[in-house]
């Protein structure tokens, strides 16, 4: 079994069809939806998590490629500025999914990008405008 | 026995001075008792990192070729509005100050993703600032326009000059409303699901000299990066709170108006903030050394987190409407652990204040003054205190005659 986050960058023209609708049917994959959106280019944008057995997820991974979807991971897109950052922690208790903790030794902020779902509440939340996500 | 800030200042000069920080002395008073403590330390550093929105600079450009009199007309660093209401070429910019088509919360809640503290910041990271100016032009200040960059280095005065900063204790904000609210303590979930606070605690240089019996008018201290100055108590000093038996104030109580040369800090330790959905500010570094002239002074610089309480205000609607009350009272050491138990509940904390810079500032200062780069000053005036008279009071409004 693998479960893996990434983000699908859906080029214009594959927005109105039923890709992961086939996920499912063909590469018996599961899948849960962390953010969607369409951009005024009519491009999408869609952030989940992808489970199933390796070789199924391989061969969807293949599939989504072939039709022209760009695939990232997750972990690449939720970034930290560690300049800007001060480490106050004022980011902290506004984290739904705890990625944010204090690491009570360093005084410092620590970002567990795994836990990171990308409500982007943490990007509102830093008065330093430290975190980022770039898609 | 008593020791003197001079006697204290000849050890510094022979490198012989025992300097710790507020977070060391801690442990110090614990193991060899106040006495002996008494005895050893010399000085004790404190610090303080966080929004403080009565931070501002003023400045003295230069004067053109033509000369303007930017004084009395419009002028804009980085399109932020700046004060001209002073002679031909000075400048005041506020931390708040912000350009005049930001939206502002038209698009709630608003960004204001740059402002006053901002330009501050820019400046002293050395980047060059576009000024923007208008004049009405006079017989000896003929020019009228002017669009220039100019660069903190090659300005005659850059002073900075904080009206309030370093708050001696603050309040906890909490938002009991069904609604997302958006505060200068930060996003307050509803129903209480967060708690925000904003102290360095035991490290927070007022909270280590609760009667202000050693920093007064004078007291030089680390400002921004650079060295400042104790100039004045603060605006909304307000000494005469409740205290606990340690003489630490139970809510927000002294302020103090700070200053120092812009030009020799750094954007490291002044940085524009934005708060989503209130506005623009500035967090300020700040470091004050405390003399340990007796054990008085000892015993309270020796305060700890677990003894520094603070009032939990619900931001929903207590606060804005004015009415006063707190839903109870915690610790910064419970405040510091990520979550305080309030009404029955277990609420996630966060701080608004950095308690990792704060404890730099403190070694930083530390190490100045163990270099002898940094002698202790002895006030020239007291702030006042709580028997000062001083109270803080609410605008009490009156019908303008029409």
């Amino acid at each position: 079994m693998i479960s893996k986050r990434i983000v699908l960058h859906f080029p214009f023209g594959l927005v109105d069809q039923p890709i992961l609708c086939q996920l499912v049917k063909e590469y018996d994959l599961t899948f849960n939806i962390l953010k969607a959106s369409i951009t005024p280019r009519v491009e999408g944008i869609l952030v989940l998590e992808l489970s199933g057995k390796n070789s199924n997820y391989k061969q969807g991974i293949e599939y989504l490629k072939q039709i022209g979807i760009e695939i990232q991971s997750l972990s690449q897109d939720v970034v930290r500025d560690e300049e800007k950052c001060t480490d106050c922690g004022v980011c902290i208790p506004i984290c739904p999914t705890n990625a944010l903790l204090m690491d009570a030794k360093t005084n410092r902020v620590q970002f567990l990008n795994e836990k990171c779902v990308v409500c982007e509440l943490c990007v509102k939340a830093c008065p330093y405008q430290a975190m980022e996500v770039h898609f | 026995m008593a020791k003197t800030i001079q006697q204290i200042n000849e050890k510094i000069k022979k490198g012989k001075a025992v300097i710790v920080t507020a977070e060391e002395i801690i442990s110090i008073v614990e193991k060899k008792g106040l006495s002996k403590a008494a005895q050893e330390v010399d000085v004790v550093t404190t610090g303080t990192f966080g929004p403080m929105c009565s931070s501002s600079a003023y400045f003295n450009v230069g004067h053109t070729k033509p000369k303007t009199k930017i004084g009395g007309g419009i002028a804009y660093l980085n399109d932020v509005p700046a004060y001209t209401g002073l002679a031909a070429v000075d400048l005041y910019l506020g931390a708040t100050a912000l350009p005049d088509d930001d939206p502002r919360n038209k698009l709630y809640p608003g960004e204001f993703r740059y402002g006053g503290g901002h330009v501050i910041e820019d400046l002293v990271a050395g980047k060059d600032v576009q000024l923007r100016a208008e004049a009405y032009g006079t017989d000896c200040y003929p020019r009228k326009k002017l669009e220039t960059l100019i660069n903190l280095r090659d300005m005659n005065d850059a002073v900075l000059f904080n009206p309030r900063n370093s708050y001696q204790n603050y309040n906890v904000a909490v938002n009991l409303s069904d609604k997302m609210i958006y505060t200068y303590m930060g996003i307050l979930k509803p129903n209480l699901k967060n708690a925000n606070f904003c102290s360095a605690g035991q490290l927070s240089p007022l909270l280590n000299d609760p009667l202000y019996k050693t920093i007064g008018i004078g007291t030089k201290i680390f400002l921004g990066g650079g060295i400042g100055y104790v100039v004045w108590h603060g605006t909304q000093h307000n000494p005469n709170v409740k205290r606990g038996a340690n003489d630490v104030p139970l809510s927000p109580a002294g302020t103090l108006a700070v200053m120092g040369d812009l030009k020799q800090m750094s954007a490291e330790w002044l940085k524009g903030v934005s708060f989503i959905g209130y506005g623009a500010s500035m967090a300020v570094g700040i470091g004050i050394p405390i003399p340990i002239l007796n054990e008085e002074i000892c015993s309270y610089t020796a305060v700890k987190d677990e003894d520094i309480w603070a009032q939990v205000i619900d931001f929903g609607e207590a606060y804005p409407q004015a009415i006063p009350g707190s839903l109870g009272q915690v610790n910064y050491k419970q405040l510091k652990s990520g979550k305080i138990t309030l009404m029955d509940r277990e609420i996630p904390t966060g701080n608004i204040s950095s308690y990792r810079k704060a404890l730099e500032i403190a070694n930083l200062l530390k190490n100045m003054i163990s270099k002898g780069e940094f002698l202790l000053t002895e006030p020239v005036a007291c702030i006042p205190g709580p028997d000062s008279g001083i109270k803080y009071k609410p605008l009490i409004e009156r019908p303008t005659m029409i």
